[in-house]
């Protein structure tokens, strides 16, 4: 095992695609020979690509890599599809699209099947990552599932999400909707070419400036009134404002260029849009400004335009995230979670055990036989584990 | 535990027919095996290279532009010159009679022409695995 490792950490593409495969399948000894190696660990972006079905992270992510690597940079790349629940099997078709880089070195693509779990992303993912991340990849991308609306254990294993959307799956009470949408460091309109994108970019930043202005304590919180009054500046930034027109020349902008937020956009009303420019240079004037309202990008992944300003943007990003000290709460939150994962898996490895299972077993009939109530058992049970968890001998300790 | 069955459903060459490819992942999947399929006019470079990053247990190559008898052999040279040759690969397409004896002592392990039921495609992977499945 500890040569594998060594054999990873030098780059050799075939161990590390072994070492990926003993922890997809849950290969104790692999995990906890990785996670011993603690020197390893931090070097690499990790950026995660989410998106519904269709929107284009896969086609993206295939230019993405191609941009990374005009710039000297080795990428690694997770893409995750979703297993079926019914016969365990998959298929993985995200690569298909990035079978352009196949052959170079400096690229590695792995798919990885959910294998059952339901958050857009597979339990031997964050794993994978650091495999990657040891291996000396300089940016790891993550393709999630294509996700509905909840679908966000990718904030737990990115440093920076890039969430993927298109024009014409709904209206602005999709964006303002708890979930998904809350979990972007940058947006991206893919299919730019299509009707509609300049409204979904819209709607998406009027989403971002409203929670910029929630948090900022700007719209007093269960404030009728205050929202109210604000009522017809967010109608105007979606642009459903009355007498709101769209114009030709607004549709056609070019795709890749954040349109500036504090500029009014051309096509809206002329009052309104000084408003709305004069509180956003309110927000400029504080540091976090550039945290606080995510980046909105247009990109047509099928041409490739806008995804090298969509790199740009990344790396930028990255750059301002460690900066700031973002970086090291994320990683720090994310930490916390995997540690929770940790105790999780290792109770659900006790809980598979025979003599478990068989206290398991009993306790259920006794509930059955209604000689105990479900707490009590589940109580006894829990304590029964603690104690097994305490004396069991395995690899982590 | 058992692990997951990996095969890679590659199609080399230049026809642009990927109906039975497409058909023989499915059938893979719903058998609960984990299938990466790689599309079209795929070179045999590319599809080592992507059969040894999925390190997967199998390739399954399907071609119908005649040309199996110069890029099934290539797969199998490659997958040795890497040092995978735990890897089984077997062939579908369309593929005359005559051309088996050939493509088998080039180390294809099997050709499954039209009409062959998928059920007997998924027997012979687990019968023939290179590597145990624990």
């Amino acid at each position: 095992m500890n040569d594998l490792i060594r054999a990873c950490f030098s780059g050799d593409v075939r161990a590390v695609a072994r070492l990926i495969t003993l922890l997809e399948n849950g290969d104790r000894e692999a995990y906890a020979a990785l996670y011993r190696l603690k020197d390893h660990a931090g070097r690499a972006q990790v950026i995660g690509i989410t998106g519904p079905p269709g929107a284009g992270k896969s086609t993206l992510a295939d230019k993405l890599i191609a941009q990374f690597r005009l710039r000297g940079l080795k990428v690694g790349v997770l893409a995750v599809d979703p297993s079926s629940p019914f016969s365990g099997g998959a298929i993985l078709g995200d690569r298909l699209r990035m079978q352009g880089h196949a052959t170079d070195p400096g690229v590695f693509i792995r798919s990885l099947a959910t294998r059952g779990s339901l958050g857009g992303i597979s339990k031997a993912t964050h794993a994978a990552i650091r495999v990657l991340d040891a291996a000396g990849y300089d940016i790891v991308l993550v393709e999630t599932v294509g996700v509905g609306q909840s679908e966000i254990d990718i904030v737990r294993v990115a440093d920076l999400v890039v969430l993927v959307s298109v024009p014409g799956l709904g209206d602005d009470i999709q964006v303002i909707k708890a979930g998904i949408m809350e979990i972007g460091d940058i947006f991206v309109v893919n299919k730019a070419d299509r009707d509609g994108a300049d409204r979904v970019v819209r709607e998406i930043r009027a989403m971002l400036e409203l929670q910029a202005q929630l948090r900022r304590g700007q719209i007093p919180k269960g404030g009728p009134d205050t929202l109210a009054a604000r009522a017809p500046e967010f109608l105007h930034h979606t642009g459903l404002a009355e007498g709101w027109e769209p114009r030709a020349d607004n549709e056609s902008g070019a795709t890749g260029k954040e349109e500036s937020i504090t500029t009014p956009t051309p096509g809206v009303r002329p009052g309104a849009g000084t408003v709305s420019a004069a509180l956003v240079n309110q927000e400029a004037g504080t540091i976090s400004a550039a945290l606080t309202i995510a980046p909105v990008l247009k990109t047509i992944a099928e041409t490739g335009d806008g995804v090298k300003e969509l790199a740009d943007t990344i790396l930028n990003h990255f750059e301002t995230l460690s900066r700031t000290g973002e970086l090291e709460r994320k990683r720090l939150e994310s930490i916390r979670y995997q540690l929770g994962q940790f105790v999780s898996n290792e109770i659900a490895h006790l809980m598979s055990l025979p003599e478990l299972a068989a206290a398991q077993d009993e306790l259920a009939r006794k509930v059955f036989s209604r000689k105990m109530d479900v707490y009590s058992a589940g109580l006894a049970l829990f304590h029964t584990i603690i104690e097994q968890g305490a004396s069991h001998e395995h690899p982590q300790t | 535990m058992e692990r997951k069955i990996r095969v890679l459903i590659a199609k080399p060459g230049l026809d642009g027919h990927d109906r039975g490819a497409k058909v023989i992942a499915r059938a893979l999947r719903d058998a609960g095996m984990e299938v990466i399929y790689t599309g079209l006019r795929q070179t045999p470079e590319q599809i080592v290279s992507a059969a040894i990053q999925e390190d997967v247990d199998v390739i399954g190559l399907s071609i119908l532009s005649g040309a199996h008898n110069h890029l099934f052999p290539r797969v199998v040279e490659l997958l040795k010159q890497s040092g995978a040759e735990n890897v089984l690969v077997f062939g579908g397409g369309v593929i005359p009679e005559e051309d088996i004896p050939f493509l088998k002592s080039k180390g294809i392990a099997e050709v499954f022409g039209p009409g062959t039921p998928t059920s007997k495609t998924i027997e012979f992977i687990r019968a023939n695995l290179k590597r145990p499945l624990n």
